[in-house]
């Protein structure tokens, strides 16, 4: 990491800790935070937030790797959660796994080259009646099909901001 | 794009949650947590212990600070209805943590709300926001002097671990998700050790309720031991999959009559950690002294696979153990593979008999609720369906579908 990214890290988490509070019951939020703007949390990364709660770093480390949202390794911008639970799969995500590996290129666990797309299996996300399910990043889709994972990558290609934007649209029942 | 979720009208949709909360800020703070107990309400989770013993211990314990915390991680497979109770009736659940925070004197209440669900934050937060400016949170809530509560919606991390309640509380102080010893009890040293309840989001809505209308309204639902209704979570091979309200008591075979299942070979009831119930007793019914159930309810068609079930669960507990204690960990592994040689017909019945063994092991040394059910389902899968997975040809290699 540049000197640079560092200073501003540091700065954000600063931030944070202000807002926060210096106690441990902020470790989870501060590194939701770092995840979902860097896309991961490397060792400097985990290195700044132990020293500003002051706490061990591999505190930091274990926190990390336990939970299947805040996983340190770097990842896309877009994060795409299959659902891989038994009524997802009675409705038939298998294909929809086929499709989600050739419309973008990697296969479940892969990040791709563009830095772009994470795809990876999630567990139950609630969303059973209207299977297949699949999260991107906070976003979910449903009675997803084969056609609408083409329209789904565009969408993420389309605009990176527009994501955003998006996800303030509504939520689904 | 906004998907209705199917299902028939439930109770919440005609209770002004507020009206309860009201009805208990006139009562006696004793009186509440009496009222709660007359209900005879079991926790909707899914345990089904009672809500108000669990109120009446953090109620006793004396500690100047206390909590309420709405258990929102809601990620037993095949269950969503508190995704559909925090969307539509956020006010119902609102009120029922603050009716609890006033029966036990907490001034604190913490929604921990799953990360896959991290959509709903925004409009929690919200109309958490709009209670305030009512004068339903913050300082002496609903005009009672002293009574100072508000409540914050905190967010996981992606952790099933998480939905127990000791897990939760170890997340919520920056920890991983791994289940304490108890006792101690949350409701003696919970939340930084202070006494805690921790009530699933469908028993607070409910617990509104029955201070607008009556405990002998709530009693009038369900049966002797399993009062009450409750909000079932149906997916799977039937025709109208959705959140359907039913009292307590129903059994399997009206169940699915109304959700358009009625041709199913078995049902999943309690999700991964529940039990696979097959046709022939389709007559059981759906109430804690019969089969337990947080709501959970996967169809499956004659035409499934069960092994396949069985294996998908096993995959998922594997992945979702949190590694803390032996049982589970290694445990849930050796049952996975032995689905595996299920599959490719290479498992003896010896190793079966084995296999019994083992999960009886689980069932009485693993640490937590996760350890203990997970091998429930593959369980009584080879109880119902073992004819039809030892009878397997060996091109059975291609029904096992995904990854």
């Amino acid at each position: 990491m540049l000197v640079t990214q560092q200073e501003q890290l540091r700065a954000d988490v600063t931030a944070l800790v202000d807002k926060l509070g210096p106690g441990r019951s902020s470790l989870i939020p501060i590194l939701q935070d770092v995840k979902s703007r860097h896309h991961g949390i490397d060792t400097d990364a985990m290195q700044i937030v132990a020293d500003l709660l002051d706490i061990h770093p591999v505190e930091v480390y274990s926190v990390a790797t336990f939970y299947a949202f805040l996983n340190p390794a770097a990842q896309g911008e877009f994060v795409v959660r299959l659902c891989r639970t038994v009524s997802c799969e009675l409705a038939g995500k298998d294909a929809i796994a086929r499709q989600l590996e050739t419309e973008l290129g990697i296969a479940f666990g892969e990040t791709s080259d563009d830095g772009r797309f994470t795809l990876e299996w999630a567990n139950c996300m609630g969303m059973c009646d209207q299977g297949p399910a699949l999260l991107v990043n906070d976003r979910v889709y449903t009675r997803v099909t084969p056609e609408t994972v083409r329209e789904i990558a565009a969408d993420c290609r389309a605009a990176y901001s527009g994501h955003a934007a998006e996800r303030q649209e509504g939520y689904l029942v | 794009m906004t998907i209705q979720t199917q299902g028939n009208t439930l109770t919440f949709a005609s209770i002004d949650g507020d009206a309860g909360l009201k009805a208990a800020l006139a009562m006696k703070r004793a009186d509440i947590i009496d009222t709660v107990a007359d209900s005879g309400m079991k926790g909707r989770g899914g345990a089904g212990f009672s809500t108000g013993m669990k109120w009446n211990f953090a109620g006793a314990e004396k500690g100047d600070k206390k909590y309420i915390i709405c258990n929102a991680d809601e990620g037993e497979p095949g269950t969503f209805k508190d995704r559909v109770i925090l969307t539509e009736f956020a006010d119902l659940v609102f009120a029922g943590m603050t009716i609890a925070g006033r029966a036990i004197g907490a001034s604190e209440g913490i929604v921990y709300l799953r990360g896959e669900y991290t959509y709903l934050r925004s409009p929690l937060n919200a109309v958490i926001k709009k209670r305030r400016a009512a004068g339903l949170l913050g300082k002496d809530v609903g005009g009672v002097k002293g009574f100072d509560f508000d409540i914050i919606v905190a967010l996981g991390a992606g952790a099933y671990i998480c939905g127990e309640e000791t897990a939760l509380i170890e997340s919520l102080e920056g920890f991983r998700g791994e289940p304490r010893n108890r006792p101690p009890f949350p409701v003696v040293a919970g939340y930084r050790y202070a006494p805690t309840v921790v009530n699933n989001v469908e028993t607070l809505a409910s617990a509104a309720c029955i201070f607008v209308n009556g405990v002998d309204w709530f009693k009038s639902f369900g049966t002797d031991r399993s009062t009450g209704f409750k909000l079932f979570s149906i997916s799977g091979d039937c025709a109208k999959p959705g959140v359907y309200e039913f009292p307590f008591g129903i059994t399997v075979a009206d169940l699915l009559k109304e959700v358009g299942g009625s041709d199913a070979k078995a049902v999943q009831i309690g999700g991964a950690s529940g039990v696979c119930v097959p046709r022939a007793q389709f007559a059981r019914q759906m109430a804690f002294e019969d089969i337990p159930t947080g709501g959970s309810v996967m169809v499956f068609g004659p035409q499934r696979d069960m092994l396949a079930v069985a294996e998908n669960f096993l995959e998922f507990f594997v992945d979702e153990s949190c590694g803390q204690c032996t049982p589970c960990r290694i445990g849930n592994p050796k049952m996975l593979e032995a689905a595996a040689q299920l599959r490719e017909g290479t498992c003896a019945a010896e190793y079966i008999a084995e296999l019994r063994e083992l999960s009886g092991t689980m069932q009485v040394a693993a640490k937590c609720g996760l350890g203990q059910t997970s091998s429930n389902a593959f369980m009584s899968i080879l109880e119902h369906f073992g004819d039809e997975i030892m009878s397997r040809p060996a091109q059975a290699e291609t029904a096992r579908s995904g990854a």
